[in-house]
């Protein structure tokens, strides 16, 4: 029986990926452990081993194709003592042997965390369900980006990935003091790949690889911020900037302070935040509420690439200490992105994304997904909500959701974050301060839920919000069934 | 000047100041330490007149800020914490003769000394432990937290060990900006133990960052020992895993701690990377001044006093060998006496900050706008 060869997945949050390079070709014997093929994904290039030995019996997916689905069958193994004749059964079948019984054939061999190809079953329960790929820009023209762009500009399709490494090269082209480091920050070309091609044009001087010590390096770039410099601090993820807690917030947050105003700590610390797909409690938290409790720090949560691009244009340039949240899941989403020299969003504004009278919904990060696809589904029944990206959590514009509240009376947060002393939660109280009397129900947080993010793909699933815990929320402080 | 060795292999030319640096040789660990054994403490320095009069009143002047600061304490004028570096005088003072202009330096919470001797006004150091307006930080950091870009002071720190990694990042500064500058890294033995020192002993020696590590063994962290602290008691031996040299110094003779930091500063300004110093020395005063001293007895305090005070050596000096008579000394006594009365009585007149200063300073404001 002949053996099919999926695509596999090889990262925690990886769709889809470029067939770069067959090792093997038809004919060629396979043993256990063979390297057979390249495979490009947006973060790396990895190889695939092969499981099962055999002959390569045809090859399903030519080197060079892009947008390769995880899971699709790419090539066919031949049994010891097969011929060609069995392929056509198995090319008939291919289709429903796509499933995870026979998705282990092949194994990933790379130095990221790698995940069993069964995992494409979670991705897909994980895949973030506001958009596709392209994220439509919002129908309003005083909403979103129409609040920064002038008329008539000419917008470019960007992912953030690539929107955040334009913002950091940029920002080191114009300031020597600027540099980037952290783990793999460069010859590696960035865990994530958000530092591609910076060790190239900035060499090794100012993209620094450092060990793995968060603690160490964290402190050392509070050192050099007070020796002058401008660091960019990468975290692999924000995790692991639990080691380095201590030098974000005594070190870096409070000097200021601390100084009388004499010198403060003007650097950026950022890295991917929140749950990303699979990966459980100990690489699955957003720090947005733990950071905006500091005073010192500047928090930051972009969602869209033009903003990821003009708040770390901003974030390296504020003289505080800015922490810059992004999102793995996020990454590889496009969207369309002025092409203005110069594009910076101020830190401390939030973004109407979309008009609405009937209730406000206030969200950041990634939370913007959820919230954006509930409006949608919600303008189909007739209920018109207002979506506020607040961009920074602190400092928060409170002043642009408090007037969007007195216009619709209504709010419900949404977050990825616990909900104990959340963003959300935080909302809700100063909105009970200064919009008491306008409110015709109470405010209702939409948040993760109260418990470490479990691994099972349905009960991740369950822990994260859904569009339809935002629906429900919005129908039940609009007093809609 | 102490003669020492350099081992060629562990000294291959300096990399960038982050490039990964690959060493061109392994060396195994043998070859490795002994090497490093080749860096001894030098013979202490030669002190012509003026500089045993500097030091002698650099040094006096550390002490008798610290005793009148523990007169304030007792009196209510200073609250918080207050840590007194009385008898450790020689370490910072030896340190500062050997550091040239530009040179940084960063200490944690035992401070004062510090301060003083890189040049800070006693009135402003003094007015800050009072908690008023005057003081170096406007009143809001206290004896733990105090800053002088202008004197190249980086604080000041009060969590324990985190000092370590900021000092190594001043470093890493000087490197990236090629500006020759040294920077002196103070920490006790008790952070000589926390595990950020390590990660930073790793990437110093790593890119040959210009940090000179200042270990002040004053032989007690809080009220526990050293023996019943760290495995390993010699602090000097801590950069081996990271091949950075080290010494035990005598922290209680000045012109040791001269020769010492000069070589230290030579080596790194040579773009030879990190050292350490281990200074040998020892706190009269309780850890703060809430220490119920249960942990040592009288005794041997008072033999360290009596036998190795770092102020009396060079007094002794001054008229033995230097022909001052005793009154040449009571004049410089009294100026010193001077400065901090009037350091004192400043810090307990100037008042305290405007109740506005409780909301300023929380963020930087200057922040340059998307213009070029």
């Amino acid at each position: 029986m002949p053996t099919e060869i999926l695509m596999p997945a090889l990262s925690p949050t990886m769709e889809e990926g470029t067939l770069a390079k067959w090792l093997k070709k038809v004919g060629d014997s396979v043993a256990a452990g063979d390297v057979i093929a390249e495979i490009e994904t947006d973060k790396a290039t990895m190889e695939v081993e092969a499981v099962d030995e055999g002959t390569l019996g045809r090859i399903l997916v030519e080197e060079g194709s892009e947008g390769v689905k995880v899971n699709t069958p790419i090539a066919v193994l031949l049994e010891e003592g097969e011929d060609e004749s069995a392929l056509d059964n198995a090319g008939s079948s291919g289709a429903s042997k796509s499933d995870k019984s026979k998705a282990d054939d092949v194994a990933a061999k790379s130095d990221e965390a790698t995940s069993d190809a069964p995992s494409a079953e979670g991705i897909e329960a994980r895949r973030v369900p506001a958009e596709g790929k392209v994220h439509p820009d919002p129908d309003d023209a005083e909403g979103a980006l129409a609040q920064e762009i002038p008329e008539g500009t000419e917008m470019v399709s960007v992912t953030v990935r690539e929107a955040l490494r334009d913002a950091m090269a940029e920002e080191m082209r114009r300031d020597e003091a600027v540099f980037v480091m952290g783990e793999e920050v460069a010859e590696y070309q960035g865990a994530y790949k958000i530092t591609q091609g910076l060790l190239d044009e900035f060499g090794a001087r100012r993209v620094v690889d450092t060990p793995i010590t968060e603690h160490g390096f964290a402190g050392l770039g509070v050192g050099a911020a007070f020796g002058g410099l401008k660091p960019i601090v990468e975290f692999m993820t924000f995790n692991f900037a639990m080691q380095a807690i201590d030098q974000i917030i005594n070190s870096a947050a409070k000097t200021l302070y601390m100084a009388g105003g004499q010198m403060g700590c003007p650097i950026v610390f950022r890295g991917p935040n929140g749950a990303a797909a699979r990966v459980a409690a100990q690489h699955s938290q957003d720090y947005a509420a733990w950071y905006s409790h500091i005073p010192g720090l500047k928090v930051v949560q972009p969602y869209s690439a033009a903003d990821a691009k003009g708040l770390l244009k901003s974030a390296i340039r504020d003289p505080n200490p800015v922490i810059f949240l992004e999102n793995e899941i996020l990454y590889g989403h496009t969207f369309e992105i002025p092409k203005i020299d110069n594009w910076t969003v101020p830190i401390g504004k939030a973004r109407i994304h979309r008009k609405g009278d009937d209730v406000t919904i206030v969200s950041f990060g990634i939370g913007m997904t959820y919230a954006i696809k509930a409006a949608e589904e919600l303008a189909e029944q007739g209920i018109e909500a207002e979506v506020i990206d607040l961009r920074t959590i602190r400092p928060m514009d409170l002043d642009t959701v408090i007037r969007s509240v007195k216009k619709t009376n209504r709010c419900v947060t949404v977050e990825e974050g616990y909900p104990q002393s959340s963003v959300g939660a935080h909302i809700a109280s100063e909105i009970m301060v200064r919009a008491f009397d306008y409110l015709d129900a109470p405010v209702l947080k939409v948040a993760g839920k109260d418990v470490p993010m479990p691994y099972a793909a349905n009960l991740e699933k369950l822990a994260l919000p859904s569009v339809k815990e935002v629906i429900d929320a919005v129908k039940a402080v609009t007093y809609r069934d | 000047m102490a003669t020492r060795s350099r081992n060629s292999a562990s000294n291959s030319s300096a990399t960038s100041a982050g490039g990964s640096s690959k060493s061109a040789t392994e060396s195994s660990a043998k070859e490795i330490v002994k090497t490093l054994e080749h860096f001894e403490a030098p013979a202490p320095a030669k002190f012509a007149k003026h500089d045993e009069v500097r030091a002698y009143r650099d040094m006096l002047l550390i002490r008798r800020f610290e005793e009148k600061a523990g007169q304030l304490y007792g009196m209510g004028f200073i609250g918080g914490f207050c840590h007194l570096y009385i008898g450790q005088e020689a370490v910072v003072v030896g340190m500062q003769m050997a550091m040239q202009e530009g040179d940084e330096v960063i200490t944690g919470y035992r401070d004062h000394g510090h301060m003083l001797a890189t040049g800070m006004e006693a009135r402003g150091v003094m007015a800050e432990l009072t908690g008023r307006r005057s003081g170096y930080s406007k009143g809001k950091g206290g004896s733990m937290h105090m800053f002088s870009k202008e004197k190249k002071f980086f604080g000041g720190h009060g969590i324990v060990g985190a000092q370590v990694p900021i000092g190594t990042g001043l470093a890493f500064a000087n490197k990236y900006s090629d500006n020759g500058a040294v920077s002196i890294t103070y920490f006790g033995d008790g952070a000589a133990n926390q595990g950020q020192v390590y990660e930073s002993f790793n990437m110093a020696s790593l890119w040959k960052l210009p940090v000179v590590y200042v270990i002040e063994n004053n032989r007690y962290a809080m009220g526990t020992a050293v023996s019943r602290a760290s495995a390993e008691t010699d602090f000097s031996h801590r950069g081996l895993s990271f091949k950075i040299p080290g010494f035990q110094v005598d922290g209680m003779d000045v012109r040791a701690v001269k020769a010492a930091g000069d070589l230290a500063a030579e080596h790194c300004r040579s773009g030879e990377g990190p050292i350490i110093l281990e200074m040998m020395t020892y706190r009269y005063r309780g850890h703060s001044m809430s220490d119920p001293a249960k942990y040592r007895s009288r005794d041997e305090v008072q033999k360290m006093r009596s036998e190795s005070d770092p102020i009396e050596q060079v007094k002794k000096r001054l008229v033995a060998d230097h022909g001052m008579s005793e009154d040449d000394v009571k004049a410089i006594d009294k100026d010193v006496r001077d400065i901090v009365a009037d350091a004192a009585d400043f810090a307990q007149n100037d008042p305290e900050p405007d109740e506005s200063e409780l909301w300023t300073d929380i963020y930087a404001e200057d922040i340059p706008q998307a213009a070029e």
